[in-house]
């Protein structure tokens, strides 16, 4: 084996907690990466994956600092270097592609200043070469028309645009090894799927190391030859990927696995009970233990060893052998599945929604027309009991369509109407509370939505209070009833929303919608921030509140497999126009509109074997076009004009599936 | 860019407009008007009468208001009410030592209170940090009239430095009040120094802490280039609105500073104006203060778009 370009050995980095005890972040991990070689870290968050990424470029954040082991790059150690020194490397031999580069690049330096500078500081060209030499990485990482790209501030590129520029910045030391931390997270599938493309192209014509950082099974199955699995500061499980992501030999990367919802497979995924133990809790024994199936006294007794498990990978586990029983996928429980001839409970009839309301001055002097809609032409009725699952890639509309149904957005033209087949008012404001009871909506973001100085308490008394007059200790015995259906239990109820992890947030968002006993919960992106164990377990209580109370639920992700484990019916949705609508197994089946299949195509699975399919370019469109059909710029089987000119007609499949698009079903 | 210009231009008008008719209006209420003041204990029958007459005070309300309005853009704002002086030609040399009096302490005061944001932002919860910022509030809290006696004592005093108090006239050229007005500025830079001090800390702290510093350090930029080119620019944003609230605080007439040090500016003569109910004076100087502070927070408000592309672009190619 050649000698590893970053050598990690024995690393423990920690930070001093309360009462001066130290508590570990990072426990003994080594890792060992050479030239050429792709290693992905896996883990959930809390897991130590980033601090481990950033510890091999001789960083650790505040308050962090190595209790023993080292990092050395090219031989030398890392920490021992000086910050001359360190200043060299980072960004030189050693790049890093962030998980956020939207907030990693600077707010009000333009790209081409940022890119120069990474040249400036890692090469030495003639002057007048920097901007020849930007433009060239620039179009390396497939940005189209980079002379107008190093003019622009960061916030005028899309996710996808900054994305490849933080790649380019990357590259611009022209690096042996490359660090990756979540280098896709936020980004939509199709975008996803040509960074990672883009990446591995790079990395071969380099030969570069590559350290993916990651939670995403998908991404890393897609491009890393080696996996390490890690759990509460420790790596609990390497091998090679094949080995890791088929047949895992550890109880936790098993759970992951099941975790995680499957675009071919219609079973809700398993959660994972429990939560990791805090830094420096995870007492004597395997800090797996307290969830794990198969522990036993010995496994609590001491830590175990990494242990050779057979096929090329080493497990921290002592029950390693018998792991291999436990599921990894599949074999969740049934999603409930709905009564297609249920009475409606939700009906939008021609829904459009404008954003660009004209001004005051507008109006004063005439002139500025409306524009075209965001989202327009939005018929859909919702069967009672029935979940609807809106997809699309950010921009398709999704958001501003639950918006508009919780009368936070005015549509511009169209009405919603509820069960009874009353037209609800447009805003929140005008509607009674008894209108307001019927819908009630989760946020995607917990931290967000939870008042951070209200207690859960007080949190649930709001609805109780103002639906059903409820007081006293009437409305606190309510409260913990509602809090145990989201299997909290009375204790949560002093917390304020800071003590919670991000799961418990988001079961006291749930809670709190189904407090007012709703007909209608309107869930917007509400497993997006959380990890796959905790979003199986939200997943598995949405399936819950619909078996007990029957509720309608119109179900917004961008996540493909998400969508599936929990529709009945899927309308997809292309810069606010619907594509295609239809039962579940019918809209990912083998029919579907063509931007459907670009995304379908476009999803990575946590399956080695299965790589992506990439259609269409993700280029991004600001607004929908004014005629014709909504996929035309982008569509991989464009007719002609006829797609540009006229509205595509809805073709039935049968089944209540249908698609709108120009070419007939038969060639679909 | 033009359009979003000219709406804010428009929306300080109307402001100035609002405040106009409130002064004009509270001004009416009051019980009096110019010729009681003027004629006192004779302000009856007759004299009253053709004195109401000859000032147009019988005329309605409405043609007063447009009048004085009328002459109030044109800079006109009449007599004062002891029916002598032009109110434009005695506030006129006021606001000049005012505005002085202010360019000094902002000179001085602004690049002071932003340097010490920056350095105690920097070097957080050292004792640098601990010093200068519990200094500034310090500063802060101790009464102007404290301080200004306590500096008086021993610049003006013991070691006679300086001139205690101004005598200059209220129409000297500005030269004429150096160096007379320093002590007056240092009291003023004393006060103001805390608040655009704390605004820039707390924002240089977020900026080091933000992800693009992160990004930075770890692409390899020298620890200052990162503070200077990356942090301060986006740090010093926020502060742009906070200076402009001192600027406007302070062009609006420091009233306790210019009494201590009998400095012949805004204040002072306001404080005269209300004890010898001179309502004309009055008017004019408070709309001379709402005109101020409107301009001074366009102004902030065009320089915070500006200078932030973030607001720049998004106007430019909204449209």
């Amino acid at each position: 084996m050649a000698r590893p370009i970053i050598d990690i050995r024995n690393l423990s980095v920690g930070f001093t907690g309360r009462a001066g005890r130290t508590l570990p972040v990072l426990r003994n991990v080594d890792l060992r990466v050479c030239r050429g070689e792709s290693i992905g870290i896996v883990g959930e968050s809390g897991s130590g994956k980033s601090t481990l990424a950033l510890a091999s470029m001789g960083f650790l954040k505040q308050g962090l600092r190595v209790i023993e082991g080292s990092v050395c790059f090219n031989g030398e150690d890392m920490f021992a270097r000086k910050l001359n020194q360190l200043e060299a490397i980072r960004g030189g031999q050693l790049g890093l592609i962030p998980q956020n580069s939207g907030q990693s690049l600077t707010p009000t330096m333009r790209i081409g200043a940022q890119m120069a500078e990474a040249l400036e500081l890692h090469c030495t060209l003639e002057k007048d070469a920097y901007r020849d030499r930007t433009i060239k990485l620039l179009s390396q990482v497939r940005l189209p028309d980079p002379e107008a790209i190093i003019t622009r501030f960061p916030h005028e590129l899309s996710g996808g645009q900054q994305q490849r520029v933080a790649i380019a910045m990357a590259l611009a030391g022209e690096p042996d090894a490359l660090l990756l931390d979540e280098p896709t997270t936020g980004l939509d599938v199709t975008t996803q799927a040509h960074i990672l493309e883009l990446l591995q192209d790079l990395a071969r014509d380099r030969n570069m190391a590559m350290i993916y950082v990651s939670h995403d099974l998908g991404v890393i199955a897609r491009a890393c030859e080696r996996v390490m699995v890690m759990y509460a500061g420790e790596a609990v499980l390497q091998g090679p990927t094949a080995e890791v992501l088929k047949d895992p030999a550890h109880p936790y990367a098993r759970a992951l696995l099941a975790s995680i919802p499957r675009l071919c497979d219609p079973h809700l995924p398993v959660a994972l009970d429990g939560r990791p133990p805090p830094p420096g809790g995870s007492g004597p024994g395997c800090a797996f233990a307290p969830r794990c199936a198969l522990a036993d006294d010995q496994c609590r007794a001491a830590r175990p060893e990494l242990l050779d498990a057979g096929g090329g990978s080493q497990a921290r586990c002592l029950r390693h052998a018998q792991s291999h029983e436990l599921t990894a996928g599949g074999a969740g429980s049934d999603p409930l599945h709905h009564r297609p001839d249920g009475a409606p409970a939700l009906v939008l009839d021609d829904l459009s929604i404008s954003y660009a309301a004209p001004g005051l001055l507008d109006r004063l002097f005439g002139g500025g027309g409306m524009g075209v809609p965001t989202v327009d032409d939005i018929t859909i009725t919702i069967a009672s009991g029935e979940t609807l699952g809106l997809v699309g890639e950010s921009g398709s509309g999704k958001s501003t369509i639950l918006k508009a149904v919780a009368g936070l957005l005015p549509p511009s033209g169209g009405t919603i109407g509820v069960g009874d087949g009353n037209a609800l008012p447009e805003m929140v404001e005008q509607r009674r509370p008894q209108q307001l009871r019927r819908i009630q909506m989760i946020f995607q973001n917990p931290d967000d939505s939870l008042n951070p100085r209200h207690t859960v308490a007080e949190i649930l008394a709001q609805p109780l209070r103002l639906y059903d007059g409820l007081s006293g200790k009437a409305l606190t015995d309510r409260s913990v009833e509602i809090l145990e259906t989201v299997r909290l239990g009375a204790h949560y109820m002093d917390r304020l929303p800071g003590q919670l992890s991000g799961g418990e947030k988001q079961r006291v968002a749930i809670a709190r919608a189904f407090a007012a006993e709703p007909e209608i919960v309107l869930c917007d992106e509400i497993t997006s921030a959380l990890d796959v164990s905790v979003q199986a377990a939200m997943l598995e209580l949405l399936n819950e509140f619909k078996k007990m109370k029957d509720t309608t639920y119109v179900f917004v992700s961008h996540d493909l497999a998400v969508v599936r484990a929990l529709s009945d019916r899927v309308a997809v949705l292309y810069q606010g126009r619907l594509c295609e609508i239809g039962p579940t197994e019918k809209v990912y089946g083998q029919q579907s509109h063509p931007y459907t299949s670009v995304l379908l195509n476009a999803v990575l699975e946590p399956d080695p074997d299965a790589a992506p399919n990439l259609m269409a370019e993700d280029v991004v469109e600001l607004s929908p076009p004014a005629r014709g059909c909504p996929f035309q710029r982008r569509c991989t089987r464009k007719q002609g004009s006829i797609c540009e000119n006229e509205t595509p007609p809805w073709r039935e499949t049968g089944g209540g599936h249908a698609i709108r698009c120009h070419i007939p079903l038969e060639e679909l | 860019m033009l359009r979003m210009l000219l709406r804010r231009l428009l929306l300080g008008v109307v402001t100035v407009w609002i405040v106009s008719v409130i002064i004009f209006a509270g001004v009416e209420a009051l019980p009096g008007d110019a010729c009681t003041a003027f004629l006192e204990r004779d302000a009856k029958g007759k004299l009253l009468e053709n004195c109401r007459h000859d000032l147009g005070l019988d005329k309605p309300a409405v043609t007063r208001y447009l009048d004085w309005a009328a002459g109030a853009v044109r800079g006109d704002f009449g007599i004062s009410a002891d029916g002598q002086q032009s109110i434009a030609s005695m506030v006129g040399d006021r606001v000049k030592n005012s505005f002085l009096l202010a360019a000094g302490a902002l000179a001085v005061g602004v690049p002071l209170a932003i340097l010490l944001g920056v350095i105690t932002g920097l070097w957080r919860d050292r004792w640098i940090d601990i010093l200068f910022s519990t200094g500034a509030i310090f500063a802060m809290t101790i009464p102007e009239f404290v301080s200004a006696t306590v500096l008086i004592l021993i610049f003006a005093i013991w070691l006679g430095w300086v001139p205690a108090i101004v005598l200059t006239p209220a129409d000297a050229p500005a030269l004429d009040f150096f160096p007379e007005f320093i002590l007056a500025s240092v009291v003023l830079t004393m006060v103001m120094i805390a608040h655009i001090m704390r605004m820039v800390r707390s924002s240089v702290i977020e900026a080091m802490a933000s992800d693009y510093v992160q990004m930075a350090m770890l692409k390899g930029v020298p620890y200052w280039r990162i503070v200077f080119r990356h942090a301060l620019p986006n740090a010093l944003l926020p502060a742009i609105n906070v200076v402009a609230l001192t600027v406007a605080w302070l062009l609006g007439g420091v009233v306790v500073v210019e009494v201590v040090f009998n400095y012949p500016g805004l204040g002072r003569t306001m404080i005269d104006a209300i004890s010898d109910r001179d309502l004309p004076v009055v008017q004019a100087l408070a709309m001379i203060v709402a005109a101020t502070y409107v301009g001074v927070n366009l102004i902030a408000d065009m320089l915070t778009i500006l200078l932030n592309p973030r607001l720049r672009t998004q106007r430019m190619r909204r449209k």
